[in-house]
């Protein structure tokens, strides 16, 4: 797409075939219609194959630990919430080793856009269980099957009433692009779960998989309903639906830090005479 | 004049608070004060003592001998009136306590009937309590009305009166029927700031430019938090109660990668949790301040006591090699400038910086003449976009002949801030060559070491000159350590080192401690700690093997009496 050249980042080391270029197209596509500029966006990551995404797009980045990118960018936010702020993860990063950031992350409704690259299985490690991977499903690690149930992303958002829930496919390029670009414009914390063939080590879940199961939910769909959400965020099997399936107004973190109404964190400078004062005022109350 | 008042009871019985008034009214009226306390991990119950020393002199250290024990429950009196003086006296109240203690020490004063007569309602026994001490102590009524009206939050004209009724109740009858009270309140010098080390390390950030701390509440530590979010609103800070220790340190680093200068404070336990933040913080070049109050361990431990036994932990925390800073102040006075010099310090060389401190410096509070502002503010040593923008190029991590890079402040440049976890090159992209390996760690470790050392001061050298035996304290054991040395037999030459600035270690350039300690026939480290792990840095560090070490490890600090003893024995 024209205009999309300026976040060519580095060159990725994804396996050919991986789910994650066609996100990374979307993704491309979707911040050059919105038209925010690569200084101007900052993305969050952790461990794992997502985790190298913002290298390979032209970003602020901070590519920290596995699982804790969530309060990374919470501390980002808090500091610039002028700043579009994303958060990258994949299965394990987000629902496993950061599943406790991710239930206050939205809890807060601090508004980061955080996008799950869902392959349910760990590509890095070579080929474990993930906590999305299908009960039953053999791995070398799990040679009896993966006896722990599905983790499942929509009902415990929808559940933790997060303020935008949805869930892309990285084979529909345009269905995915417009929930990206959805889910940047909404204000609170937004959470895309985007599914996610691994080439290499799921041999179940594959394009063929998918493909014939997703399906685009409807009009008829109301993602306001908080009752007919969880509904939909329980259907998995033969058909798994994708599209929005969460959305409400709660007021975002950033708006309710009454220190931050004003201006930026970063933009409050308070230096000289000024802070002095205070602090002379401070040292007063020691008496 | 050297009194200790040690007011005992149970958790919900208002034991803290006639501490602080009391203290309030000590330092307000000139005195040298000194509190510490010892409580339980419950809110209600148990047995917690409140102990508070003045005198007209300076005073840096509790003492065990007690002046006027104030018992709200028969522990106390069963517990602590082994440690009174030989002129000391128990107050208490029969009818609360359901027992009446025969002998001349003991003074019976009716807390709860006086409250309950002089209309403020049994709830004012206390004031009571604290209007009779003060009368034991022929101390004026003035300064506690003060104190009495500031603490009421409305100007409630009724509540006040009644409770300067209760105070002068209880006043008037210590003075009537305290026949033995020999106490003498000299007069002392202008009216002095009572601070506590939790309040010290808040005010340090503040001063520094703190803007945003992040943390999980874990005793002794909480103290900071509640501090600095008391100021957030009138210094624009934003403190966050994080979901664990971990988010805590990472949410610090994602505002101090943002732009601002960022903090979190923790025990030993929480400190667990944050060690890989630490390394990413190394990794990342990430400036952040980490405030640890030790208590003992391991595991949960002695959840409200004291030991300095994390030292060998804060050197080596977090996988890797990388430069770090450790201050560990000895009094509230070090922890204010102690917690500014870690921002500069964190700032400056982005690196991770520590305030060291533990239960007994948190919950102490000593007064102090003054704090001067002056130093504390921290220069802003982030690149800004007018300095950026003109550059053709920037990369985050970029080589420096100090090791130090330009650290943009991302979204405020037309350029790109990147960090990353793994190794990476000088952009901030993922690398695993070898030669950029190489040289990474030499920029992170060995380039900032060498200007990290020339900014670390001196030990405090206090004593004789050229001294026989050196006493060696770091942190909390400061000032029992030097009331001890000074309670040394005259004849005795007797010196001490005071490591505040622990790591690196000083050089001996602004002090030959060195020569001092190779000079001195005997060297003893006094630490709160089963293994002398401060002793163990100096071998390691600079190879002086201390010849001896007096240890206390039992969760309670060291007491001036029973240190002097101990020294005394093996001096």
């Amino acid at each position: 797409m024209e205009g999309s050249e300026k976040y060519q980042g580095e060159v990725p080391a994804w396996c050919p075939g991986c789910g994650n270029f066609a996100i990374m197209r979307a993704f491309k596509e979707a911040l050059t219609e919105l038209a925010i500029e690569p200084e101007n966006l900052c993305i969050v990551s952790g461990i794992g194959q997502a985790g190298k995404f913002p290298h390979y797009i032209r970003c602020n980045t901070f590519n920290g630990l596995h699982g804790r990118s969530l309060p990374v960018a919470t501390g980002v936010k808090l500091a610039n919430h002028a700043m579009p702020v994303i958060a990258v993860g994949g299965d394990g990063d987000m629902y496993g080793e950061g599943g406790n950031h991710l239930l206050h992350a939205i809890r807060r409704n601090i508004g980061i856009k955080l996008f799950v690259h869902d392959n349910q299985i760990y590509g890095l490690t070579k080929g474990q269980a993930s906590p999305t991977s299908m009960e039953g499903m053999v791995t070398k690690n799990q040679p009896f099957g993966v006896l722990s149930g599905q983790f499942n992303p929509m009902a415990v958002a929808v559940a933790l009433d997060c303020s935008f829930v949805a869930r892309g496919y990285a084979g529909d390029h345009d269905h995915l692009k417009g929930l990206i670009k959805e889910a940047m414009g909404h204000k609170g914390f937004s959470l895309v779960d985007i599914l996610q063939p691994c080439v290499t080590f799921n041999k179940v879940n594959t394009y063929e998989w998918y493909s014939k199961r997703v399906y685009p939910v409807g009009p008829e769909h109301d993602p306001e309903s908080r009752t007919a959400a969880f509904a939909k965020a329980l259907e998995w099997g033969d058909r798994i639906p994708i599209g929005v399936i969460y959305r409400n107004n709660r007021p975002s973190f950033e708006e309710r830090v009454p220190v931050i109404s004003g201006s930026c964190l970063v933009d409050q400078v308070l230096e000289g005479r000024s802070l002095k004062d205070k602090l002379t005022a401070t040292l007063k109350e020691f008496y | 004049m050297d009194y200790t008042i040690k007011i005992g009871g149970q958790a919900g019985q208002g034991i803290q608070t006639i501490g602080d008034v009391l203290a309030k009214v000590f330092s307000r009226s000139g005195y040298h004060v000194f509190t510490d306390q010892d409580y339980e991990s419950r809110v209600r119950g148990g047995h917690n003592f409140y102990r508070i020393r003045l005198s007209d002199t300076h005073v840096y250290a509790p003492r065990a001998s007690v002046d006027i024990l104030a018992a709200f429950d028969r522990e106390s009196i069963a517990d602590y009136g082994k440690e009174l003086a030989g002129s000391g006296i128990i107050v208490y109240d029969s009818s609360m306590l359901g027992e009446r203690y025969e002998g001349p020490q003991m003074l019976d004063v009716p807390f709860t009937a006086l409250a309950a007569e002089s209309g403020a309602g049994r709830i004012a026994a206390n004031t009571v309590a604290i209007g009779a001490i003060l009368g034991m102590l022929g101390f004026p009524l003035e300064p506690l009305f003060d104190i009495l009206k500031d603490g009421l939050k409305r100007k409630d004209n009724e509540t006040l009166e009644n409770n300067r009724k209760a105070a002068g109740a209880g006043y008037e009858y210590s003075v009537q029927n305290c026949t033995r009270c020999e106490f003498e309140a000299l007069s002392a010098g202008e009216p002095k700031m009572l601070v506590g080390g939790n309040e010290a390390i808040g005010f340090g950030a503040v001063a520094a430019g703190c803007k945003f701390y992040a943390a999980y509440p874990m005793t002794p530590s909480t103290g900071i938090m509640l501090f600095v979010a008391g100021k957030a609103k009138d210094y624009g800070i934003i403190v966050e109660q994080a979901e664990d220790e971990i988010a805590a340190i990472n949410m610090a680093l994602g505002a101090s990668f943002a732009g601002v200068p960022s903090m979190t404070g923790t025990s030993g336990g929480g400190f667990a949790l944050m060690t890989e933040g630490l390394s990413l913080a190394a990794m990342t070049e990430t400036p952040i301040v980490v405030a640890l109050a030790q208590r003992p361990g391991p595991a949960t431990g002695l959840p409200t006591r004291t030991e300095q036994g994390d030292l060998m932990m804060v050197l080596h925390a977090g996988h890797g090699e990388f430069p770090r800073v450790i201050f560990a102040p000895g009094d509230p006075g070090q922890a204010v400038r102690l917690t500014a010099k870690a921002f500069n310090m964190a700032l400056k060389y982005q690196i991770p910086a520590f305030v060291l401190t533990d239960q007994y410096l948190a919950d102490t509070r000593w007064t102090l003449d003054s704090i001067q502002i002056e130093g504390l503010t921290v220069p802003n040593y982030r690149a800004g976009n007018e300095r950026l923008d003109t550059m053709e190029q920037y990369k985050r991590h970029a080589f420096t002949p100090d090791g130090v890079s330009l650290f943009g402040m991302p979204g405020k440049t037309r350029h790109l801030v990147v960090t990353d976890s793994d190794e990476h090159n000088e952009a901030g992209h993922l690398i695993e060559d070898s030669l950029t390996r190489k040289k990474m760690v030499e920029k992170r470790l060995f380039l900032k070491l060498e200007d990290i050392r020339k900014e670390i001061g001196p030990p405090i050298l206090l004593g004789h000159g050229s001294p026989d035996t050196v006493l060696i304290s770091w942190g909390s054991t400061y000032g029992v350590v030097r009331e001890a040395m000074e309670a040394m037999p005259a004849g005795k030459k007797v010196a001490m080192l005071h490591f505040s600035e622990l790591y690196p270690l000083p050089g001996n350039e602004r002090l030959d401690y060195l020569a001092l300690l190779r000079g001195a026939g005997r060297t003893v480290c006094v630490e709160n700690n089963a293994t002398g792990q401060f002793a163990g840095l100096m071998r390691t560090e600079c190879g002086h093997e201390v010849s001896d070490s007096v240890l206390r490890y039992d969760g309670r600090p060291f007491m001036v009496e029973e240190l002097v003893e101990e020294l005394r024995g093996r001096i």
